[in-house]
Parts: structure tokens; sequence; C-alpha cells
């Protein structure tokens, strides 16, 4: 126990080699609580952590901090979100404090969607540091105790300290140097874009575990379930950084009516069940969008239920 | 240079309404160059006002004066006899210029005919694209000589993020993903190493972070 970074569940999962299994919950877009425990509580028990997405596509909803508090609350583990695009360095660090004074043991560093994307595109775009320094920062505040200027912390957060890698976004030769360096800034736990790609993935995993770099971090794949053959093409066109097979979206479109959501599920069992073997990959990631209620049925039929006592 | 863009004209004319008598000030600086504030850009403005207030029965006495240089005490001197004889003086310069007018002469109310946008060139003929933040301490040697604070759209020291596609940004297929041409930069001259360590968080005190800027030449200050 005494060489754990946080003590987080989803640390000790990881560090007794069982295979992960991560989920995901976008807060509301208003102050309701009680649509937010509703959106929660079917990933309960089910998934080992659950992101909570910090204004995602930048899109104003509830703070990720309050959300994972409020899920702390609730006795489920969060792996609380946080975007560089809206906070400068004061900001992020006092979250970051108050953050593990609510019980959170967990935090994803990411850069964000750019607010051209969301519901403000007026709004300033802060990005006084990026998600690499974010991740290093954290790390700097975890294990030395101290600010970034190096002032000391009373009490230093003790987090397990996650980051994003897209293995799809250009250009691919670079995607692993990159990966190795938000490593190297003190990422614990990786969790990847939506896996639809398969070679490409086992192509970056390989090369992953080539560089040792799986031996340093655990990688989670990530995995959504895609609903319909429109939900495919609009990721395959809209969604920068996206990478859908045509393959994909025609077994979507030949599923047959009322069948398509079945297929899209049975995509991403598949997906669980390679990379349940793959080296390399120490867990899954579901990104089960605006579909939280579908995740107690692919949990079991991935096999994935109960998760592991720890 | 500052790449400047001419205000939509009924912005303009919504400006100067209760206005007879104005002056319009052009700049042979930057504005000249890019196409938005010189002398003839001043001519044309000037023709496109007299014209437009003619129509509403309402005509507008224009003079124009294009100066060297608008962000220059000197040559602002220039107008110091006559820029308090019209109703209002419209700036063609940038933002710099026309506060220089306004601080020279207090007594006269100056609007801008132009938006003052970026630090940047013409890239092709018409086409002005920003290259420069003006963040006070230079690090483009480390990446290439191409500067991601002023053409990464998130500013990225570490870049690319996630939505660099086909070198392209996520937020517009017209913008190059400045990462995108870094990395090839650095893989084509073998030195991709350069870019493997973190950089750390940048000092913005340099920047406009740190509050309006000055600089100071012992030699020159006498």
């Amino acid at each position: 126990m005494n060489d754990m970074k946080s003590g987080s569940r989803l640390e000790k999962v990881l560090k007794a080699g069982h295979f992960a299994f991560t989920g995901e919950c976008g807060p509301p877009k208003g102050a309701n609580v009680e649509k937010l425990k509703e959106k929660m509580s079917p990933l309960k028990k089910n998934v080992d952590a659950v992101n909570i997405t910090d204004n995602q596509t930048a899109v104003v909803r509830m703070a990720s901090l309050a959300a994972s508090a409020i899920m702390v609350s609730e006795g489920m583990e969060p792996n609380y979100q946080m975007v560089c695009r809206d906070r400068n360095r004061l900001a992020m660090m006092s979250d970051i404090l108050g953050a593990y004074a609510l019980g959170i043991r967990n935090m994803l560093c990411l850069s964000g969607d750019h607010q051209k994307f969301g519901n403000h595109p007026e709004a300033k775009n802060v990005y006084d540091i990026d998600s690499m320094q974010l991740i290093s920062m954290v790390k700097q505040m975890r294990d030395k105790g101290e600010f970034l200027n190096g002032e000391k912390i009373d009490d230093p957060p003790r987090l397990f300290i996650g980051a994003a890698s897209n293995p799809f976004a250009d250009p691919f030769e670079f995607r692993i140097h990159r990966l190795a360096k938000k490593i190297k800034a003190g990422a614990d736990f990786i969790q990847t874009q939506c896996i639809y790609n398969m070679n490409k993935f086992r192509k970056f995993i390989n090369m992953a575990v080539d560089m040792g770099l799986t031996e340093k971090c655990y990688i989670l794949a990530g995995v959504t379930p895609l609903k319909s053959a429109g939900m495919a093409k609009y990721m395959a066109s809209k969604v920068p950084g996206m990478d859908v097979p045509d393959h994909l979206i025609k077994r979507l479109k030949d599923a047959g009516k009322g069948k398509v959501a079945e297929e899209g599920i049975k995509i991403s069992l598949e997906q669980i069940e390679e990379f349940k073997q793959m080296k390399g990959v120490a867990g899954v990631h579901l990104m089960a969008i605006e579909w939280e209620h579908r995740v107690p049925e692919i949990a079991k039929r991935a096999g994935m239920l109960p998760r592991p006592a720890v | 240079m500052i790449i400047a863009d001419r205000k939509p004209i009924e912005e303009i004319f919504e400006m100067i309404k209760e206005f007879d008598k104005i002056l319009i000030v052009g700049c042979k600086g930057c504005v000249t160059v890019c196409n938005v504030g010189g002398a003839k850009e001043v001519d044309i403005l000037a023709a496109i006002l007299k014209i437009g207030r003619k129509k509403k029965q309402k005509p507008l006495q224009i003079d124009e004066k294009t100066l060297e240089r608008q962000c220059d005490l000197e040559y602002i001197a220039q107008i110091k006899d006559t820029v308090n004889k019209y109703d209002a003086v419209l700036s063609m310069a940038c933002g710099v210029g026309l506060q220089f007018l306004a601080e020279a002469y207090p007594n006269q109310k100056f609007f801008p005919a132009v938006n003052t946008k970026f630090f940047g060139g013409a890239t092709a003929h018409g086409i002005w694209e920003e290259r420069c933040a003006g963040c006070g301490i230079c690090i483009v040697h480390y990446f290439g000589g191409l500067c991601p604070i002023a053409r990464c759209s998130k500013s990225l020291m570490n870049g690319p993020c996630g939505g660099s596609a086909e070198g392209k940004c996520e937020i517009d297929k017209n913008v190059a993903c400045i990462w995108d041409l870094i990395v090839r930069k650095k893989m084509e001259h073998e030195r991709l190493d350069d870019l493997l360590d973190i950089t750390p968080a940048k000092d913005w005190r340099s920047a406009k972070d740190g509050g309006p800027r000055r600089r100071e030449c012992k030699e020159l200050i006498k």
C-alpha cells in the first residue's frame, strides 16, 4: 500500500494486474443534482472509475469538480477531468487542492476542445499551460509537495495522474513520441481516443510496447459504441482526429432497421475482447456518450463483471 | 508588420453621422503595405463617405492627409495647425497610430476606420497571416523557426494536440496545424530529438499578461 501514489481504486486495480474498466459521465447542463445522480447510477459497481468531463466540446456544464465531488458522496470513484482552455495555473492548482480535499483521487489532464466548437465561441481561451505542463505540474504538486513556483504545499494532493492519447491524429509518426512525453511528464495512466481503426491501434500499441512505455504507464484503450451509421459518419467526417473505417460504417448500415445499435455494441464487444488479449493494454475506457444506461449491459456482455475487489 | 482590415462601411457612417467636416488620416507604414490605410485607401474611403452622405442629403466635407508614420510624434506634429478645425478625425492607421493622435490632440475626437488584427505578413497576393504574438521572449528557434504561441490555436508548447488532421488545425481547414509543420520540419532535418524534451510552462510576464509594456534604450535617452 505504501507505494501507492494516490490509493485510488483505479490505481489499486491496475497495480494488482486486473484489466481495468472505466466509464464516462458528462455533467448536466444545469445544476440538477438528481439528473446527475440518475446519469451516474448505471455506472456504479460496473466500472472502476468514471471520467467526469470538463465542459466537453467547450459547452458549459456543471463543473467537473462539483460533479466529481457529488460522485464521491455517492460512493463512486470519479476520474476528474481538467482542461487547459478555461483556467490559468492559479485556478488549476487551487482546483486540484480542492479536488483532493473533496476526496477525489484520479485526475485526467487535457488540453481541451477549442472554444470555437462550443456554445460560447466568443470566449477568451486561456491556455496558460498546456496538457503536458499540467501533467508535470500535478506531479510536482504530488511528489515534491510544491506549487509550480516551488513554494511548499501543506498536505500535497495525492492524485493518480491520467492523460489522453490520440493515436489517430496526425502526424502519426509523432504520436508515440507525444505519448512518451506525457509519461515522462508524469502520467500514471493513459486513456486513448475512441478506437475504431484497429490496425492502426495495433501498430501504435506495438510501438509503445517496443519503446517500453507500457512498462511505465497503464494504457486504457478507448471504446465508444456507435449508435447509428449516422453517428459513425459524423465521427468520421466531422470530429477532428477521429478515424472510423468505411467497413464499420458499412457494417452498421447493413445491420438492418432496428438492429444498428445492437451491431454497434457487438463491434465494441469484439474490440474489448481483443484488447483483453492485446499486449500493452491494461484496460478499457468505455465512453458511452449519452448512453450511460447501456453500460451495465455492455459491462456484463464484455465479461467485465463483477469488478474486482481491491 | 501590423495587419489591419477596414471596418464595415456602415459602422464608419454610423461613427461620423453627426459630423459635417472631418479629416481622414492615413499612414504610410504597415497599413499602406497591407493595402488598408495608405493614401490610396484614404482617398477611396473619402469618396465613399462623400457619396453616401450626399445621397442622404447631409453632405460631408472631408480633407485627407497621409502621414509618414502615425506612431511617430515627429510626423503627427504635421497636423497640429489643422487638426482642431474639424468636427472629428478618422484614423486609418493601426490602433497605435490613432492613440498617438488622441494623446497628442486631446481636444479632438478620433475614430478608428480600421480594425487592427495581428502581426503578420502577406503569404500570397491579398492574403495576410499571423506570425507573431508579441509575447516578449522569442522561442521560435526551438521549434524550427515556427511559432507555436502565435500559430497554434491553443498556443501549445508541447503539441500537436489530438485535433491535428492532415496538416490542418481542428478549428478551420484554412488554418495550418503549426505543430504538424514543426514536427515534419524536425523529421526532415533528422532533429526530432529536439522535440522530445518537455517545454516547461512559459513565463507570461513578458507578454501582455505582465501589464502594458515599455522598452527603454539607455543610449537614446539623454
